[in-house]
């Protein structure tokens, strides 16, 4: 580490909302040109700091220093103006907008009436892109775009405002390796014209493998910043955590029993084609590819939310191919969809209202809710799964991810299951939780359910899975078997990334489902 | 993010904020008044004045809450009148209960009918409520007039008119519970009931807060859709057998604008149009709010055409203070 002024000192930050200390003296430097990862549990205060340095929120007390000099920022326009740059979690295209556009949305090229000057506008746009080092389609409208692409566009626009920090927020919590490969590609260009780049991730493996210092915030204090080089996964989970974790993947004895689940060629138009295999009784099945490749809609074609499907379904040896959810929950079959906040909660209604939605015949009698049953059957989920909510009337906007999740998954657990599709679980999920909602899984597997787990997240699929289903471009390109956990990434990756494909820029893959 | 406290000053007036708006423009109308305003007769007439349109709110906030929105309910309240005064006409010689009886149902059933037909294309085709109920308001103002040729049908029973302009226990009470207005409370009282605590009323909030996740968490979306569109135009049609009663006609020019001033009921109410919020007492609120002002300008003798201004500026600052006071409770 090269000692100079840090780009970034950040000294005793403290931001207080009601009923939380969410940051409290949180210090650690920024140096130039380096990419300085920043994790912690959810609630530590990582989206706090992002927003403090986003303008959006102010701290309560706290002195930052960019390049040497004190700043103060008063807002999400002086945020940028002073040369910070964020890229937040939830991308803020405008859909309808082509990609230059929205590189330079409200400040585009003006022509001699006012009007917008196209040609130049395109003009910067490719010298921007140019110098990523990322091949864009300038015309496309941003919805057109892979989540990939739109969040090289985000990327693109915080530069055309000279950043000389970027803020990324999970950014690679929607990519696939190849993707994230790609995105860091684009950053050390970036630290080569001294920019620093400040990386929010949960994901360990990405941090210890390319950034550069990495900083735990653990309740809302600093806990230790070091250098990569010098720090291991253990450690880094332990003090995230705030105490050891035995195992990242907690041991579970398979035990499998008839097959409860067969597919066979089954096949959507224009997301997968000819998907054949099959889920036994207690056993964990992953599906695994990059974004795009069809893992998802895999799992919401046999939960029958996908229309037009062709092929066959056999649960429990029964044919049965769903037209809706509905049916598919009638045949005892469950899903966790990929987007908890979009597909999965009623996120301004109570968690008890959440956990009942998928079985209200449990909490009513002739179409009337008992509401003494409802506030039980959620009190007990709530103990049960140890979701962090004082009582269940709290609205599910306000929970964690990790707790989030724990709704949607508690919502199926009243009723008996034989399938369990779950779709990502653990995206945007701490580490802490993360382990609970695989021991979720566990116990879902020992009694009995075929559990369907879709994940991106390849040391997931190898910890979690006995066997291992990998797609690429609408086809499962394989089953791997992992009952003694030894399959490697790179044997998955080998089946996930057509050869010819593995070098190229990560404009490949289409949104998922 | 964080657990606020349970009982602030401030989630408290987000609490009774509509019963507070209400209670306030009460209390400058008997000062303007003078105390006209108070009085007995003149508060059963607001009521009686805002029973009807209240009942068709209760459906639209329904189907507000999905997140729709029904244009038709005005026109339905026209159609539904002649179709049930048109039964009752031709039923001459029957008994005045069997021809009120039957004459009912039927308005009812158009109304019920014709919100079904506009749901089901909603709900099965995906088209914009907007654009279906705005057709299905044309073809039911215009069926009523073909209906009746244009001429409004005046032979109704005599007995009907209880039902529009009669009393609840006249002989004890005088003039203080009109049949119209006890009608609307027992609907806000069922749909109350229906609203909080059955399977159907957490089906539809769900469907507006979220309508993907309810089709993935197994809630019949189209089903659910459906049903707060038949739901509305039943008591369209309800409203339209009432206003019969009231005229002693059924009249197809009835109704305009309804739709507008029910909207504006639930509104003023704190439903969201985006759905998924909304309050059953609060939309008997905004009616009320809209009643009272309406009664104490005309006791003022406020001409007519401003009359009209000042309502659409209370309209407007009511959902100010709503979302004002709102706002204070989220940040």
């Amino acid at each position: 580490m090269v000692h100079t002024v840090p780009k970034v000192h950040l000294t005793g930050i403290s931001k207080r909302y009601p009923g939380v200390q969410a940051l409290e003296e949180v210090g650690f430097e920024i140096a130039t040109g380096q990419v300085h990862a920043l994790v912690g549990e959810n609630g530590a205060g990582k989206s706090t700091l992002v927003k403090i340095l986003a303008g959006v929120a102010r701290p309560d007390a706290g002195k930052i220093l960019l390049d040497g000099r004190m700043i103060e920022i008063l807002g999400a326009r002086h945020s940028a103006s002073l040369g910070i740059a964020v890229v937040h979690q939830e991308f803020s295209l405008a859909d309808d907008l082509s990609v230059a556009e929205n590189v330079f949305l409200g400040r585009w090229s003006r022509g001699r009436w006012g009007t917008v000057d196209f040609r130049t506008l395109h003009r910067r746009a490719e010298s921007l892109f140019q110098s990523l080092g990322a091949q864009l389609p300038l015309g496309i409208a941003a919805r057109d775009l892979s989540v990939a692409q739109q969040q090289m566009v985000e990327i693109a626009r915080a530069l055309s405002m000279e950043a000389r920090l970027l803020v990324l927020d999970e950014p690679s919590a929607v990519l696939s390796p190849t993707e994230v490969t790609a995105l860091f590609r684009i950053i050390r260009r970036l630290t080569a014209q001294s920019v620093s780049v400040l990386y929010v991730s949960h994901r360990l493996d990405e941090i210890l493998e390319q950034c550069n210092q990495v900083t735990v915030l653990r309740d809302g204090r600093h806990v230790s910043t070091r250098e990569v080089a010098e720090a291991s996964r253990e450690q880094l989970i332990r003090e995230m955590v705030g105490r050891p974790i035995n195992e990242e993947f907690p041991a579970r004895k398979s035990r499998r029993g008839e097959t409860l689940l067969r597919v066979e060629g089954l096949t959507a138009p224009r997301r997968f084609r000819d998907v054949s295999f099959e889920v036994r009784s207690g056993e964990v099945f992953a599906l695994t590819g990059l974004v795009g490749s069809g893992r998802s809609s895999v799992g919401t074609a046999v939960f029958g939310a996908v229309p037009h499907v062709k092929g066959e379904l056999f649960v429990g040896g029964t044919r049965s191919t769903f037209r809706s959810p509905r049916q598919a929950k009638r045949a005892e079959v469950a899903l966790v969809p990929e987007d908890r906040r979009r597909q999965g909660l009623l996120l301004e209604r109570s968690v008890g209202e959440n956990i009942s939605l998928a079985d209200y015949g449990a909490v009513s009698r002739f179409g009337i809710l008992r509401v003494g049953r409802e506030r039980n059957l959620a009190q007990r989920r709530i103990r049960e799964l140890q979701i962090k909510a004082i009582n269940p009337a709290v609205a599910t906007a306000t929970l964690s991810g990790g707790n989030q999740q724990k709704v949607t998954i508690a919502r199926w657990l009243g009723k008996p299951c034989r399938i369990m599709i779950l779709d990502e679980p653990t995206r945007g999920v701490d580490v802490g939780a993360r382990t609970e909602i695989y021991s979720i899984i566990n116990k879902l597997a020992s009694r009995g359910t075929a559990v369907i787990l879709i994940t991106s997240e390849l040391s997931e699929a190898i910890g979690m899975a006995d066997r291992i289903g990998v797609m690429a471009g609408g086809r499962l390109m394989g089953i791997l078997d992992n009952g003694n956990r030894s399959i490697t990434q790179k044997l998955i990756l080998e089946l996930a990334v057509p050869t010819s494909a593995r070098l190229e820029s990560p404009s490949q893959g289409e949104p998922a489902a | 993010m964080s657990e606020r406290p349970r009982h602030s000053v401030s989630s408290v007036l987000v609490a009774i904020r509509m019963p507070l708006i209400l209670f306030l423009l009460m209390t400058a109308s008997a000062i303007l008044t003078e105390g006209r305003f108070l009085q007995i007769d003149n508060l059963v007439n607001v009521f009686r004045q805002v029973s009807l349109e209240s009942l068709i709110a209760f459906g639209m906030t329904m189907v507000i809450v999905t997140g729709g929105i029904d244009l038709s309910v005005g026109s339905l309240v026209a159609l539904a009148g002649v179709a049930a005064a048109a039964v009752m006409e031709s039923l001459g010689t029957w008994s005045p209960t069997m021809r009120i009886a039957i004459g009912a149902v039927c308005g009812v059933m158009v109304g019920a009918t014709f919100g079904g037909l506009s749901g089901a294309v909603i709900a099965r085709l995906s088209i914009p409520p907007f654009i279906v109920t705005l057709a299905a308001m044309l073809v039911a103002r215009g069926s009523a007039f073909i209906l009746c040729g244009g001429q409004p049908v005046y032979e109704l029973p005599g007995e009907l008119m209880w039902w529009g302009r009669g009393f609840v226990l006249e002989s004890w009470l005088g003039r203080l519970l009109p049949v119209p207005v006890l009608i609307m409370a027992g609907a806000y009282l069922f749909f109350l009931f229906l609203y909080a605590r059955t399977v159907w009323g957490r089906c539809v909030i769900a469907v507006g807060s979220n309508e993907t996740a309810s089709y993935l968490a197994g809630i019949p979306v189209r089903a659910v859709k459906w049903s707060v569109y038949v739901v509305s135009g039943a008591l369209s049609g309800l409203a339209g057998v009432l206003h019969d009663a009231k005229l002693m006609a059924g009249d197809p020019k009835v109704g305009e604008m309804w739709e507008l001033n029910v909207i504006a009921a639930v509104v003023v109410g704190g439903t969201s149009l985006f759905g998924g919020r909304g309050t059953i007492s609060g939309t008997l609120a905004g009616a009320l709010i809209i009643g009272v002002l309406n009664n104490s300008l005309n006791l003022l003798h406020v001409e007519h055409f401003w009359q009209n201004v000042v309502l659409g500026l209370v309209i407007l600052g009511a959902s100010l203070l709503d979302a004002g006071l709102r706002r204070l409770n989220t940040t």
